[in-house]
């Protein structure tokens, strides 16, 4: 059960971050994955596991298609990711804290270093978009050249996920204090939605009127939050047949 | 009375003694002898091929597997997205469940006065500890980084950082090292005269063996009094303990927001399956120990299976109405992934392991244990607690791994494949067997004075022409 207290808290706390993704931009090009593994130094499982239901990666493009070959028409891609849920159900069932919220930037946290790896987070997120660290994952030279050095390098036995690029959030945020302002709207923007050709990935403050989050979200009109009806309250909005 | 009928009436007082061990009193000392006879009797090569084999499967299966796993992580084993948990969670609830039998047999039965228990608690004891055992390992392989297990427990640390009481395995471990604990106890207490008497009766090594553990234990007036309220304390104290032990086991799934898992009745559905599972390996290390250990043709008779195998097809039945009961609120709730999750439990590429659940769960046991002629063969008995023992395996597998199968994302649907789960899983079998055998060499398995003692209250007596058992109450 939701309490009232709590959703105010989401809504009126200042430095809500949010995503709209427009799915009819969406192009499938995957840039957005890549991008992704390159930010937040995601390991490379292998063709093999990959193929069994373990690729490592914090976004990932759904394809799905309507009616039976050859009669068939694709639907618009779906990128999905991590929906920073207000209410999410990865948080509660973990016994040692390694999932909880952040109440600064009412974001999902992972907690690398305190989980033991029950895995009980990744059952019971409905859109199943955390990644196990199944093994210690071999990265080659000159590989290790490239990790960004703002980023954890996980290890076998934990749980990861996307982190809406919390170091750029927090990054941006140091910044602008040592300025004497607030973020800009626009200043920054995740390793994802940069990446996108097409802009069909769009990150911002969904709590500010003006920004281009809000705007969009606003001038679509007709916003789809996947599986809502759990009461997940998930911070990503998809548009679809606009 | 002629002489015809007071034959016959001396044949059927002979047949009620030889077939209810209540009824057929020897000495005490006679039966002391009987039980250490049976224990300390020298290993024959064949319990020593066994012992050696199966203590090279726990080694090489169990324990190098183990470390292959902690080596490697946990990729070598079948776990992939969606299917986050897989044979190491159905090995926890299977073993889990079957250590329910000790209990209910040995508490329930104990506090509802179920004559025919009295030969039988140790051993079926002795199962929910060394059951306990293999639920522990095999949660513990589960995990992904077992080095640091410890951060479950409520420790004071520096950090200030405690486990997270929302989660329904937080709830798990408290109440199975609760369960482990108590549980062990309670194996204890009613061992105490016991092992005072093997102390009594041996030299050697397992002299001093008997002596430590007995605690003293002279069988003074006094000294039965604390260990009768002890004892009648953990029985009525466990009783609660063992239905809550389940119920959290099945709060793991029922707590959970997935299709398939969220369903009300899973507490009582779980519970009973534990009971199923459990005492159909009761009777399997049963008719092992009758038809295996020495003496014990005299101990562990038809009537026990007969007993046990009404309980059998009640609780049979029982499990029965709580799955259909459980598949029909799912298939009413209307949910499209569930309903989408059912077919796939039937029509899947797993739909046989669905059918053989229900033919091993129902059918067998609905069909042999009905017959009170079959239900008191020892072997056939044994045979259905095997069977009943897959089929509750199969329900658990269905429950886990194949239903995590179908989540809301039918991108990732994917079947699961077991990796190196599948030698641990036979590690812990081993294991518990491994167990088992050393500790019919080194404990007493069955309890001389519970025995005793019931064949003192138990009485033939005449009236009029009827000859009745009666049975008085001792305390």
């Amino acid at each position: 059960m939701i309490r009232p207290d709590e959703i105010k808290m989401s809504t009126e706390e200042t430095g809500k971050w949010g995503m709209v993704i427009d799915q009819d931009l969406c192009t499938g090009c995957q840039a957005c994955v890549a991008a992704c593994a390159m930010e937040n130094n995601i390991t490379f499982v292998g063709e093999k596991d990959s193929g069994y239901g373990r690729s490592m990666h914090w976004i990932r493009i759904e394809r799905f298609w309507e009616g039976e070959y050859p009669e068939i028409k694709m639907t618009p891609n779906q990128p999905m990711l991590c929906q920073q849920c207000g209410s999410a159900t990865c948080e509660p069932v973990c016994p040692a804290f390694a999932t909880v919220h952040s109440q600064a930037e009412q974001l999902n946290l992972q907690v690398y270093n305190r989980c033991v790896g029950t895995r009980y987070c990744g059952n019971n997120c409905p859109y199943q978009v955390r990644s196990f660290n199944w093994r210690d994952y071999e990265r080659p030279e000159p590989l290790p050249n490239q990790f960004n050095p703002d980023v954890t390098v996980r290890r076998m036995g934990v749980m990861e996920k996307c982190t809406f690029c919390i170091q750029r959030i927090h990054k941006a945020q140091d910044k602008a204090k040592s300025e004497g302002r607030e973020v800009v709207d626009g200043e920054f923007t995740t390793a994802c939605a940069q990446a996108c050709p097409a802009s069909a990935i769009t990150f911002g403050r969904v709590d500010h009127h003006d920004s281009l989050v809000s705007q969009m979200a606003r001038a679509h009109g007709h916003g789809v939050k996947h599986l809502e009806e759990l009461g997940t309250r998930p911070n990503v909005t998809y548009f679809k047949g606009g | 009375m002629s002489d015809k009928k007071h034959h016959a009436e001396q044949s059927h007082e002979e047949h009620l003694r030889e077939k209810h061990l209540m009824l057929d009193p020897l000495p005490r000392g006679q039966m002391n002898d009987m039980v250490m006879e049976a224990m300390t009797e020298p290993p024959t090569w064949k319990f020593w091929f066994i012992f050696a084999s199966l203590a090279v499967i726990v080694v090489y299966f169990l324990f190098y597997n183990w470390g292959v796993l902690i080596m490697n992580g946990q990729g070598v084993a079948g776990v992939m997205r969606p299917d986050y948990w897989g044979i190491f969670l159905v090995n926890t609830v299977f073993w889990i469940g079957i250590s329910h039998a000790g209990t209910f047999i040995s508490a329930i039965l104990r506090v509802f006065k179920a004559e025919f228990r009295r030969p039988f608690t140790r051993a079926a004891e002795l199962m929910t500890t060394f059951g306990l055992v293999q639920a522990g390992f095999s949660v513990f392989m589960h995990m992904g980084r077992v080095w640091l297990a410890y951060w479950l427990m409520p420790y004071a640390n520096q950090r200030m950082l405690w486990p997270n009481l929302h989660s329904p395995l937080t709830w798990d471990l408290l109440a199975i090292t609760t369960y482990l604990l108590s549980s062990t106890m309670y194996l204890f207490l009613p061992l105490i005269p016991d092992l005072a008497m093997a102390r009594d009766r041996s030299t050697g090594w397992r002299k001093s063996f008997y002596k430590t553990l007995a605690l003293g234990f002279r069988g003074t007036e006094g000294e039965w009094a604390h260990l009768r309220n002890a004892m009648n304390i953990f029985a009525f104290a466990i009783i609660p303990v063992m239905f809550s032990v389940h119920t959290i086991v099945s709060w793991d799934f029922a707590a959970a927001t997935r299709p398939g898992w969220s369903s009300t009745i899973f507490g009582p559905y779980f519970i009973v399956g534990a009971l199923h599972s459990g005492m159909g390996a009761a009777v399997i290390v049963l008719a092992v120990v009758r038809s295996t250990m020495k003496h014990m043709k005299y101990f562990i008779r038809a009537e026990h299976f007969d007993a046990i195998g009404k309980l059998m097809l009640i609780i049979s039945m029982a499990w029965a109405y709580f799955f259909f009961n459980d598949f029909m609120v799912q298939w009413y709730g209307g949910d499209k992934w569930t309903k989408q999750l059912l077919h796939f439990h039937e029509g899947g590429p797993l739909g046989w392991m669905w059918f053989a659940m229900l033919v091993c769960n129902i059918v067998i046991p609905w069909a042999i244990l009905w017959n009170p002629k079959w239900r008191s063969t020892p072997w056939l008995v044994g045979f259905v607690g095997i069977v009943i023992n897959v089929g509750m395996w199969f329900e658990r597998y269905i429950i886990i791994p194949v239903s995590a199968t179908i989540n809301r994302m039918p991108f990732t649907w994917r079947l699961y494949e077991p990796g190196i789960e599948v030698p641990m899983g036979i590690g812990t079998v081993a294991f518990f067997i491994l167990l088992y055998m050393a500790a019919s060499k080194l404990i007493p398995l069955i309890p001389v004075w519970e025995v005793q003692e019931g064949q003192m209250a138990h009485e033939l007596k005449k009236f009029g022409r009827e000859t009745v058992v009666s049975v008085s109450e001792l305390e």
